[in-house]
C-alpha cells in the first residue's frame, strides 16, 4: 500500500506546530499503525532527518502510552482499540491519513505527537487509592466480595489511563477517567471507608488541572479503547452528591 | 573476589524470621534522614518506593515512561502464584518452594526461593486490601487457576490483566506517598550511570528525556528495579522501551552480572508475520489450561485444521508428557514446538507455528465459559491475526519473554557493590534457569513490599555514610562520561538506522543463542557480535539534537549497550556446557532429546566481572547447595 500522511510536527512545547506531508510506501496490511510510522521514521533517519516523535511502549493495548489522533478520532477508527493495535488492513491503498497529538489544555504538547499527561497522575495522587500501608492486611478471603460486584469493579479498573476520553471531549473533561477509578474503589468493600473523601479530592484536583466539566456528550465512551461505560460517570456523580451532603459543603 | 550469598543459618523454615530479628533497624525518627533512589516503577520498583515512603525514608523514584503506571509489568496477563491453599488441593509453602526450585532446574538459591514462597501469601492479602479486583467465585471468595509446572491451582488472577491490576495497586500506593511527599517522582528520566564514592553507591546520573539535561541525584543507597533484557533479541514479548542499560552501566561500575544466558522463551506467542514487526504478542500461558496443542502427524500437511481428522493429529505434549500434558513448563513446551517445526510439521504460511485448539473445551464447557475466562485474549488474537479462535485453532510459536539472569545479589538483595540493591526481573535470584509462570509478579512484589523494607534498613544502619553532595568529583566524572557517550553517538552520522542494526543483532541472537545453542553456533555469534558493534560505531545514523526529546538518541544508547552485553550473554552460554532450564546445549541431551544437566560441574551461579569492552570478563562462581530439594533429572512425563 502507498499512503499519504499529514503528520503534526512541533519542535517543542513553545514552538508553533503544523501538519507536514509524508508518503508511506510499501506498507503491508499486517503492520500495526505504529509499525507503519516506524517505517516512515526509518526512512527519515537514513536521510539524517529528525524522526517523528510519538509515544509507545507495550504495543499491545495495555500500557496506555500510545496516543495518536487518527483522522480526527483518538486511537483511530476501530472501536475498543488502541492505536498500537490498529492494523493497516483497516486502510486502503492511496488513502490520506491525518495524525495529530491529543489536544487538551491539561495535556500540553511536548514535541510532535508527544503530550504531557502528568495531570492524570496528580489526580490519582489526590485520592485515587485505598490508604493501606504494607503489612497488617487481613487474609485475602476475610471479606467476601460477591462475584457480580467484583466483575463490575474489574470492568472499571480496566482503564489504561491513556487520556483518549479527554482528547475526544469538547470540554476536555477527565470524568470518564476519574469515574472509572472512583467506581472501582467505591464498589469494593475495601474502598468504602474513604469513598467521600476520595471523590471530593479527585474532582477538586481535576478542576485545578484545567480539565472541563461533563455535558453528557458520550464521545469519551465511544473512543475508549477499553470500552469503559459512561455509567461510571453517573455513579461518580451520585458519589459526589452524597459526599457533598456528608461534608456539609 | 569471594561471593558470599549471606544466607542466614538455621533451618530453611526459620531463616527469614531469624534474619528479620537479627538485622539492624533504623529508628523511625532517623528514617527521614536517609535518601533512597529507586530506579523503576514496575511491580518491583513501585512496591519498593511505596513501602519505603510509608516507612518514612526520603525516596526518589525514576522511570522512563511518562507515568509510573506504564512500566512493562502492566502487560502481564495470566496471574500471580501464592501458596494460600484456598483450593484444599494440597498446596503449601513447601510445595511452592519445591516447585520453584525444581522448575528452575536446580540453579537457584534455595533460601531465597523459600522466602519467596513464604511471602507469597502476604502479597495476596496486601493486594486485596489495596482494592485489586481479583477474580472471585460466586461465594465471593478468591478464585484460582493452574499454570505450567504445577499440579495444584495456586494462581490468582484478574481476568487477563493481572499485571495491570497489581501494578495499579502498587502505583496507587506510590501516588499516595507522592502526595504525602515522602516520594518524589522523576518520570521520563533514563538512568545512564551509577555513582560510587569511596566504594559505596551514592547516586545516579540520568538524562531528562524531555529536555536532554544530564541530571545528578545523590542518595544513601540505590535500588535498581529496571526489568529484564528480553529486547536484546529485538523481537520479544517485552515492551519496546525495555532495556539492559541501567543494569549494564552498573555492571561497568563493578556490579557482577549473573547467569546472563538464562533466558526464557515463552511457548505461546503469536507467530512472526514479517520484517516490519516491532514486537511479538504473548497469548497467556493460562490458555494451556483449556487449549490443546497439536500439529499434523504428516510432514508438510497443508490442509486447513478442521479438515485434519482426529487420528491424523499429533497432540505431542499429551503424548510425551502424560502427567503434565499441555501444562509442562515453558522451556519444555517451547523446545517441543521447535522440534515439531524443525521436523517439517509446523503449520501456517511460514511453517513456524503449532495449533492451540479450543474445540474440545468449547464442546465441554460452552462458548460462554471460554469467553468468560479468555475473552480478552481471543479478542487480542483476532485484532492481530484477523482470525476467530472460537472457530479455528490459534497458531502459536515460541518467543523470548523473560530473563532469569540479572545483576548478582545476596540474600539481602544487595549486589557486590555496597549500597546497590537490585529487585524484580533485573536481579538473578529466584528463578534459576527457568521461571515458572505467574512467579515473576510474585517475586517483584515480594522483593518490593516485604524484603527490601527490612534489608535496606540493615544496610543503612550499618554503613558509614558521610554526606555527599552533587558537586563531588565522582558526580562530575560520571556526568562527563555520560555526556561524552551521547556526543559520540550523535557524531557518527552514518547511513544506517538504529532499528536496522538492532534487528540484525536480534537475528544473530535468535539464530545462534536462542532456543537451542551449540559450541559452533555460539562461537559464530561471538565472531559476529563485535563486527556488528563496529558497524554500529562507524555507520549508525542518530539524527536530532541532544538537548530536547530525541527518541532516536535514546534508542541508540540502549542498542549500543546491547551490542556489548550480547557478547557477555553468549560467552556465558558457551561456558555453561550443560543444558538446564531455558539454556539448551545441543551437546548435552538425553537419548530421547530432553535437556541433560551436569550437576557435577555446573551447580553454580556464574557471576561475571566487567574488564572492558571487547576484553574477556572474569567469572566468579557462587556454588549452590541443595539441602532440601535434591536435584534429580526433571521429568514431567
Ligand atoms: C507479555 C507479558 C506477560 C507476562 N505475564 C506474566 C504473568 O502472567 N505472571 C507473571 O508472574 N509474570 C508475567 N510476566 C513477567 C513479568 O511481567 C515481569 O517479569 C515483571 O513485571 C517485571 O517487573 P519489574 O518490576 O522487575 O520490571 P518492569 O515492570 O519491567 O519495570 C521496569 C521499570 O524500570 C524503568 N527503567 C528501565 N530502565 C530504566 C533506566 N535506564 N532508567 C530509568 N528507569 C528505567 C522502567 O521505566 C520501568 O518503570 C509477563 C511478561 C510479559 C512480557
Ligand atoms: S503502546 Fe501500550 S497501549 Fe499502545
Amino acid at each position: 500500500m502507498r499512503l499519504h500522511l499529514k503528520i503534526w510536527r512541533q519542535a517543542g512545547p513553545d514552538a508553533a506546530g503544523r501538519l507536514v506531508d509524508y508518503v508511506a510506501d510499501r506498507i503491508s496490511p499486517d503492520m500495526s499503525f505504529l509499525e507503519m510510522l516506524d517505517v516512515v521514521n526509518e526512512a527519515l533517519i537514513r536521510n539524517g532527518e529528525d524522526a517523528i516523535a510519538f509515544d509507545s511502549d507495550c504495543r499491545e493495548g495495555i500500557c496506555g502510552m500510545c496516543s495518536l489522533v487518527v483522522n480526527g478520532v483518538p486511537h483511530g477508527p476501530d472501536r475498543g482499540t488502541t492505536v498500537c493495535q490498529l492494523h493497516m488492513r483497516r486502510f486502503k491503498d492511496g488513502d490520506t491519513i491525518t495524525v495529530e497529538p491529543w489536544r487538551a489544555k491539561a495535556f500540553p504538547v511536548m514535541k510532535d505527537l508527544v503530550v504531557d499527561r502528568s495531570a492524570f497522575d496528580r489526580i490519582i495522587a489526590a485520592g485515587g487509592y485505598i490508604s493501606v500501608n504494607v503489612g497488617g492486611a487481613p487474609d485475602g478471603n476475610a471479606i467476601p466480595v460477591p462475584k457480580e460486584i467484583a466483575d463490575v469493579a474489574m470492568d472499571s479498573a480496566a482503564c489504561i489511563g491513556c487520556g483518549a476520553c479527554v482528547a475526544a471531549c469538547k470540554n476536555a473533561s477527565a470524568h470518564l477517567f476519574m469515574s472509572a477509578k472512583i467506581s472501582q474503589l467505591a464498589l469494593l468493600p475495601q474502598g468504602r471507608a474513604e469513598r467521600y473523601r476520595r471523590v471530593l479530592s479527585m474532582i477538586d484536583q481535576a478542576d485545578a488541572e484545567g480539565f472541563g466539566s461533563c455535558s453528557n456528550e458520550g464521545e469519551c465512551e465511544a473512543v475508549c479503547p477499553k470500552e469503559i461505560p459512561i455509567s461510571n460517570i453517573a455513579r461518580m456523580t451520585r458519589e459526589y452528591v452524597k459526599a457533598l451532603w456528608a461534608a456539609g459543603r | 573476589m569471594t561471593l558470599d550469598g549471606q544466607v542466614p543459618s538455621g533451618s530453611i523454615g526459620d531463616k527469614w524470621d531469624r534474619h528479620k530479628f537479627e538485622m539492624k533497624l533504623v529508628n523511625p525518627a532517623n528514617k527521614r534522614k536517609f535518601t533512597v533512589i529507586v530506579v523503576g516503577t514496575g511491580l518491583a520498583g513501585a512496591s519498593a518506593a511505596a513501602s519505603l515512603g510509608e516507612l518514612g525514608y526520603q525516596v526518589l523514584n525514576f522511570c522512563i515512561q511518562d507515568s509510573p503506571r506504564r512500566a512493562h509489568s502492566i502487560a502481564a496477563q495470566g496471574g500471580i502464584n501464592a501458596a494460600k491453599n484456598y483450593q484444599n488441593d494440597g498446596d503449601s509453602i513447601y510445595r511452592l518452594f519445591y516447585d520453584t526450585v525444581k522448575g528452575g532446574d536446580y540453579r537457584s538459591r534455595e533460601a531465597n526461593v523459600y522466602r519467596l514462597a513464604q511471602l507469597s501469601v502476604n502479597i495476596i492479602d496486601q493486594c486485596v486490601a489495596q482494592g485489586v479486583p481479583f477474580a472471585r467465585e460466586y461465594g465471593g471468595l478468591l478464585d484460582n487457576r493452574s499454570f505450567g509446572g504445577a499440579q495444584v491451582s495456586r494462581t490468582f488472577y484478574a481476568r487477563g490483566q493481572t499485571g495491570q491490576q497489581l501494578l495499579l495497586g502498587a502505583y496507587q500506593s506510590l501516588m499516595r506517598q507522592v502526595h504525602q511527599r515522602t516520594v518524589r517522582l522523576f518520570t521520563r528520566r533514563e538512568m545512564l550511570d551509577l555513582v560510587l564514592v569511596d566504594g559505596k553507591t551514592r547516586g545516579i546520573v540520568c538524562r531528562n528525556l524531555m529536555t536532554g539535561a544530564i541530571e545528578r541525584h545523590a542518595a544513601d543507597a540505590v535500588i535498581l528495579a529496571t526489568g529484564g533484557y528480553g529486547t536484546l533479541y529485538y523481537l520479544s514479548t517485552n515492551a519496546v522501551n525495555s532495556n539492559v542499560t541501567a543494569s549494564w552501566r552498573a555492571h561497568k561500575r563493578g556490579a557482577l552480572f549473573a547467569n546472563p544466558c538464562f533466558t526464557q522463551i515463552h511457548p505461546t506467542c503469536i507467530p512472526v508475520t514479517g520484517e516490519h514487526q516491532s514486537k511479538l504478542t504473548l497469548m497467556s500461558e493460562s490458555l494451556r489450561n483449556d487449549g490443546r496443542v497439536w500439529v499434523p502427524k504428516k510432514q508438510g500437511d497443508k490442509r486447513p485444521p478442521e479438515q485434519i481428522p482426529e487420528d491424523e493429529r499429533d497432540y505431542y505434549l499429551e503424548r510425551k508428557y502424560p502427567s503434565f500434558g499441555n501444562l509442562v513448563p515453558r522451556d519444555v513446551a517451547s523446545r517441543n514446538a521447535k522440534q515439531v517445526c524443525d521436523d517439517g510439521r509446523g503449520v501456517g504460511d511460514s511453517g513456524l507455528a503449532v495449533y492451540l485448539d479450543f474445540r474440545d473445551a468449547i464442546q465441554r464447557l460452552g462458548v460462554g465459559t471460554i469467553e468468560e475466562k479468555y475473552g480478552n485474549l481471543f479478542h487480542m488474537y483476532k485484532k492481530i491475526t484477523d482470525e476467530d479462535a472460537y472457530r479455528v485453532p490459534m497458531r502459536i510459536y515460541p518467543a523470548i519473554h523473560y530473563t532469569m539472569g540479572g545483576l548478582w545479589v545476596d540474600y539481602n538483595l544487595m549486589s557486590n557493590v555496597p549500597g546497590l540493591h537490585v529487585l524484580g526481573e533485573a536481579n538473578f535470584s529466584d528463578h534459576g534457569a527457568n521461571r515458572l509462570g505467574a512467579s515473576a509478579l510474585m517475586q517483584g512484589l515480594a522483593d518490593g513490599y516485604f524484603v527490601i523494607p527490612y534489608t535496606i534498613g540493615h544496610y543503612l544502619a550499618g554503613a558509614m555514610l558521610p554526606k555527599v553532595t552533587m558537586d563531588h568529583d565522582a558526580f562530575k566524572e560520571s556526568s562527563d562520561r555520560v555526556q561524552r557517550h551521547i556526543n559520540r553517538l550523535l557524531s557518527v552520522k552514518g547511513a544506517r538506522g538504529v532499528r536496522e542494526i538492532h534487528r540484525e543483532l536480534g537475528r544473530i541472537m535468535w539464530d545462534h543463542v536462542g532456543m537451542s545453542r551449540s559450541e559452533q553456533s555460539l562461537r559464530r555469534a561471538l565472531s559476529e557480535i563485535p563486527k556488528l558493534r563496529d558497524e554500529f560505531w562507524h555507520n549508525v545514523s542518530v539524527p536530532g539534537s541532544p538537548d530536547n526529546l530525541n527518541q532516536s538518541l535514546e534508542y541508540a544508547g540502549r542498542v549500543a549497550d546491547y551490542l556489548e552485553f550480547a557478547e557477555l550473554l553468549t560467552l556465558d552460554a558457551l561456558e555453561r556446557r550443560e543444558s538446564c532450564g531455558g539454556h539448551f546445549r545441543e551437546e548435552s541431551q538425553t537419548p530421547d532429546g530432553e535437556a541433560l544437566r551436569d550437576d557435577a560441574n555446573y551447580t553454580y551461579v556464574a557471576a561475571w566481572e566487567f574488564t572492558g569492552v571487547g576484553s574477556a570478563p572474569i567469572v566468579h562462581k557462587e556454588p549452590l547447595n541443595f539441602e532440601e530439594v535434591h536435584p534429580t533429572q526433571r521429568s514431567y512425563k
